[in-house]
């Protein structure tokens, strides 16, 4: 069946869209969480207790759903898409507000029943606001600052919220996917240009109002050696952690670094160094080749969309996730400071799982209705 | 379908750009992934597998807490851990009902062992008992042949060795908790088994200096974590000795006081320097129990006393500071000139203002009074009158000028700023913002929104006693370094008016009719205290109970008067300021101030 088809009629049947949802990109998400699921077992000493079996049963719960938002006509996220993005906001001011010390960071709210990071959910809402903004909007408007200033506004508050939480780590996803958005959307080149000399000048300012354990890390970063019992401490046996891992890994369960506890954090943001070291430069190749499978799809399902809010949303969505697997892996190899960025889909971590897999459903959904105009 | 709009092409090429990017940054990953791996593999193979060069962390030796002589008030003290290894022990449950019959070990602990050796790789020795007695120690060592994979380690605990007489400026120190780990200055010391870092007091204000640095051994260590040799060490810094201004006979003679009270804390300042000497809160919990392990019960019994063993009443008690606020009152008035040492009040027992009767404690009435007489007497209706002449805004003032109204800032978590009213504090409030003169009349005897800290009311009576800005402290030296201080600059009052209300104080402990003549220095001693009493309602008396006539005695402990006490001695040349606080002791003169003459004799004799 031709897309255009499904509008043909008035509404399409479930049935025909549940025919047009991309299940390859079901079996390349599937297969990236799989491969968490096996680092989470072999981070608690080879037991599906205490992460991998709740990951798993998070993703059980989260797949159907991300198909269920993929068959949501595209229009309903259209019209939500500022409803969720202020909503977020609201939560994210929340969490300042009255939020839980968890991490040492205030990044957490309890809502009774589920603790959620608003700052995960922000990612996903900011592209969508920004999509929703964008959408339609002819060349001459897109070049004009004034057109231009409320979706820098919408991108610079969710920052500077998240900065002063403090997390660094989001506050660059939140950044660089918002200007990819703008990119995307055709603001003009200049913007960018002026962003990069802009973000230079902030460099110094930025630096005075950095906790004293950001400063540390960043120093680490730039010497890991200085202080290998302290804040160097990660990132060195991070690497060795890696690089131990050989062309063939260790096998699983076998990672020395990480059974010894040498690794820090190993269900959370270092994971990827956990995999590194049981499987090798080829599972760690090959969990990047899946990467860049995924951001292939993305990159094909936004190029298939009519609508300027589909594509932009889909493209948007894909870089954002691609975005967190080069921070976090920048990361752990030691080509970035350590910031605080999970690796998708693998980290141990609920709200993250229900970012990306939201936001793959919403790409997915663009996918879905590319032939519509909304 | 339509055609291609401009802005199709712009996304078009912008999405294959952006696409080539990431394409970019991942090769580069990539690349980098396999620099580690492949190039640098075998490097790092050796790193972490055949000869792994482990950094074990060696824990540094707590500093010492010393008082101004030098002698201990917190130290660390040999002790006796039990440890298992669980794969030399092989049948580790068997081992242990076994040493059940040689030392005194529960079930709960042999329960806790064998689940802690579940949980870690076997090579790594868990903790079965923490504190061994010498007896346990030696029973124990002669058997170790028949005992495979125990050990016995030796290890610093800390002492507290007056116990609770100074458990509220010490603190205690205590495991490392899942919160301080999570913390983003965290260092990998705290994962140390077995360290304990203050949790309280100056043990948790001072915990960077007292901790020290840790050391380092590089031990080389096979694939499966054994250790085979020691390869380099670099020894842990002993944290630093911290010498505070207390004075551990005082402290302790200074608790066995107020010992004879349910609830009760007292405050003893140098003058001359501002050094605290003694700061007590009773009733107090023991430190040391703290670091051996408190039981649930004893943390229940702590939690629910109604005297709150857990909080420092000396620094973060606040009370309303009474009649020991009447000297703030009467130097303010005389600052002001709106009263002057012969101005007269006449006292008929009672004060009638804005259609409402304040009255005076003596409900006889005292006749007519000047100021010094008011203080002796400690007649409210003179301050009434006074303090209504002069105006909240001039009181308040006088108040912050002698101390009261900020944190004394002694560096102890627990201390509190109190409160000093005047019309623009209540101007900012929500609602209710008009400064009432009613107000001002409960203010003027220390009544109504006042609050104070013992430290506080101790300050400002070493303020009264000197002229001079006493700022107190507590740390001496953090190790070499001493804490610079100045000598306090003069408070600027006139002589005169200072000399008048030292006058009443005087009065106040030898006049015949002073309030606390009973508690006058000891005959002979040679030196004379210079105080004020003071009792704070908890609670309104009702005019009904007034006249039923109940007295306070009748009253459930927690419905009484709180009795205050603040004086200095020898008044000649005045050395220690002190402020006595008993919770619920129904009167100043008759329960606070006996205590703050024990405690003044005390420091006399220092």
């Amino acid at each position: 069946m031709h897309p255009s088809a499904l509008y043909s009629r008035a509404a399409p049947t479930w049935r025909e869209k549940l025919a047009e949802v991309n299940w390859g990109l079901i079996l390349l998400i599937s297969c990236l969480a799989s491969a968490g699921f096996a680092a989470l077992t072999a981070a608690a000493g080879g037991s599906v207790d205490p992460w991998a079996g709740r990951q798993a049963a998070r993703f059980a719960v989260f797949l159907p759903a991300m198909v269920a938002v993929a068959l949501i006509p595209l229009r309903v996220w259209y019209a939500l898409a500022w409803p969720a993005y202020f909503g977020t906001f609201a939560l994210l001011v929340a969490v300042e507000v009255m939020g839980h010390i968890g991490m040492g960071a205030q990044r957490w709210i309890n809502l009774g029943f589920v603790q959620v990071q608003p700052s995960e959910l922000m990612k996903v809402a900011l592209v969508l606001a920004l999509a929703r903004y964008f959408h339609g909007a002819p060349g001459e408007a897109v070049r004009s600052p004034v057109f231009l200033l409320p979706p820098i506004a919408a991108i610079a508050a969710p920052m500077a919220l998240v900065l002063v939480q403090p997390d660094l780590g989001t506050a660059a996803v939140l950044g660089l996917a918002g200007a990819a958005v703008l990119f995307l959307a055709g603001a003009p080149l200049w913007l960018f240009g002026g962003g990069l000399v802009a973000l230079a000048a902030a460099v110094p300012v930025a630096w005075h109002c950095l906790h004293d354990y950001q400063r540390a890390r960043v120093l680490t970063f730039l010497n890991p050696s200085a202080d290998p019992l302290g804040a160097g401490y990660h990132i060195t046996q991070s690497k060795i952690a890696i690089g131990s891992g050989g062309l063939w890994g260790k096998g699983f369960g076998e990672g020395t670094q990480a059974r010894l506890h040498f690794l820090p954090e190993q269900q959370t943001d270092f994971i990827f160094a956990l995999w590194a070291e049981e499987w090798g430069f080829a599972g760690g190749a090959g969990l990047l080749a899946l990467v860049g499978l995924i951001v292939v799809y993305g990159l094909w399902a936004a190029l298939s969309c009519r609508a300027g809010f589909a594509r932009l949303l889909a493209l948007g969505l894909t870089v954002n996730f691609a975005l967190y697997v080069f921070i976090n892996t920048g990361m752990v190899m030691g080509l970035l400071p350590v910031v605080g960025v999970p690796f998708p889909l693998m980290s141990y971590g609920g709200t993250s799982m229900l970012a990306v897999m939201g936001g793959f459903g919403l790409v997915m959904s663009a996918y879905v209705h590319r032939a519509g105009r909304l | 379908m339509k055609r291609a709009t401009p802005m199709d092409k712009i996304f078009t090429r912008r999405a294959v750009l952006l696409g080539a990017g990431q394409a970019a940054l991942l090769a580069l990953l990539g690349g980098r992934l396999a620099w580690l791996q492949v190039v640098e593999g075998p490097r790092y193979k050796t790193l972490a597998d055949e000869n792994r060069i482990d950094l074990q962390i060696l824990p540094p030796a707590r500093g010492e807490i010393v008082d101004i002589t030098g002698a201990p008030l917190a130290k660390g003290e040999r002790a006796f851990a039990l440890l298992a290894t669980p794969e030399e022990a092989h049948d580790l449950e068997g081992i242990l009902r076994r040493l059940q019959r040689v030392i005194n070990l529960p079930d709960e602990a042999i329960e806790t062992a064998l689940r802690r050796a579940g949980r870690g790789p076997g090579f790594i020795p868990v903790e079965v008992k923490e504190h061994l007695t010498w007896p346990e120690v030696a029973a124990v060592s002669v058997r170790l042949p028949d005992l495979p994979g125990l050990s016995v380690e030796t290890r610093h605990i800390r002492r507290y060795p007056l116990g609770p007489a100074a458990a509220h400026p010490l603190g205690y120190v205590g495991a490392v908790s899942r919160k301080d780990l999570q913390a983003p200055e965290a260092r990998p010391i705290l994962s140390v088994p077995g360290f304990k870092i203050g949790k309280a007091g100056l043990e948790r204000a001072l915990e960077d200096a007292l901790r020290g640095k840790a050391g380092a051994a590089e031990v080389e260590i096979n694939a499966r974590g054994r250790r085979v040799r020691e390869l380099s060490r670099r020894p842990p810094a002993l944290g630093a000795t911290v010498r505070l201004t207390l004075h551990a006979g005082l402290q302790s003679a200074v608790a066995g006081h107020l010992a004879r009270e349910r609830s009760a804390s007292a405050v003893v300042l140098d003058i001359p320097t501002g050094a605290v000497r003694a700061l007590v809160s009773h009733p107090a919990y023991d430190p040391n129990a703290f670091v051996r392990g408190l039981s649930a019960e004893e943390w229940e019994g702590l939690l629910s006393d109604p005297g709150l063993p857990l909080t420092d009443k000396a620094v973060g008690g606040l009370y309303p500071p009474a009649s020991t606020f009447k000297m703030v009152t009467a130097l303010a008035a005389l600052e002001a000139g709106t009263m002057a040492a012969p101005t007269q009040v006449l006292c008929p027992g009672h004060f009638d203002y804005g259609g409402h009767r304040f009255h005076c404690w003596n409900h006889g009435g005292h006749g007519s009074l000047d100021v010094v007489g008011a203080l002796t007497q400690s007649c409210d209706t003179f301050f009434y009158q006074v303090g209504l002449d002069t105006g909240i805004d001039a009181i308040a003032a006088m108040a912050r000028r002698l101390g009261l109204g900020a944190s004394p800032s002694l560096g102890l978590p627990e201390e509190k700023a109190g409160l000093v009213p005047d019309k623009a504090w209540k101007a900012a409030r929500r609602r209710d913002k008009v400064w009432h003169g009613g107000e001002t009349v409960i203010a003027a005897i220390g009544q109504g929104y006042l609050q104070a800290t013992p430290l506080q009311l101790a300050v400002m009576t070493a303020r009264l006693a000197s002229g001079s800005r006493v700022r107190p402290f507590l740390v001496e030296s953090v190790g070499a370094r001493a804490a610079p201080r100045s000598a306090p600059e003069p408070l600027g009052l006139d002589a005169g008016h200072l000399a008048l209300v030292k006058t009443g104080m005087r009065a106040v402990m030898t006049g015949p009719l002073g309030t606390g003549r009973a508690s006058a220095a000891p005959a002979g001693a040679g030196w004379q205290i210079a105080g004020k009493t003071g009792t704070a309602q908890v609670r309104r008396i009702t005019q009904a109970q007034r006249d039923a006539g109940i007295k306070n005695e009748d009253l459930v402990w927690a419905r009484r008067h709180h009795a205050l006490f603040v004086g200095y001695a020898p008044v000649a040349a005045p050395r220690y300021a002190c402020c006595v606080v008993v919770e619920h002791g129904i009167s100043g003169g008759r329960t606070a101030a006996p205590l703050a003459r024990d405690i003044l004799a005390d420091a006399m004799r220092l």
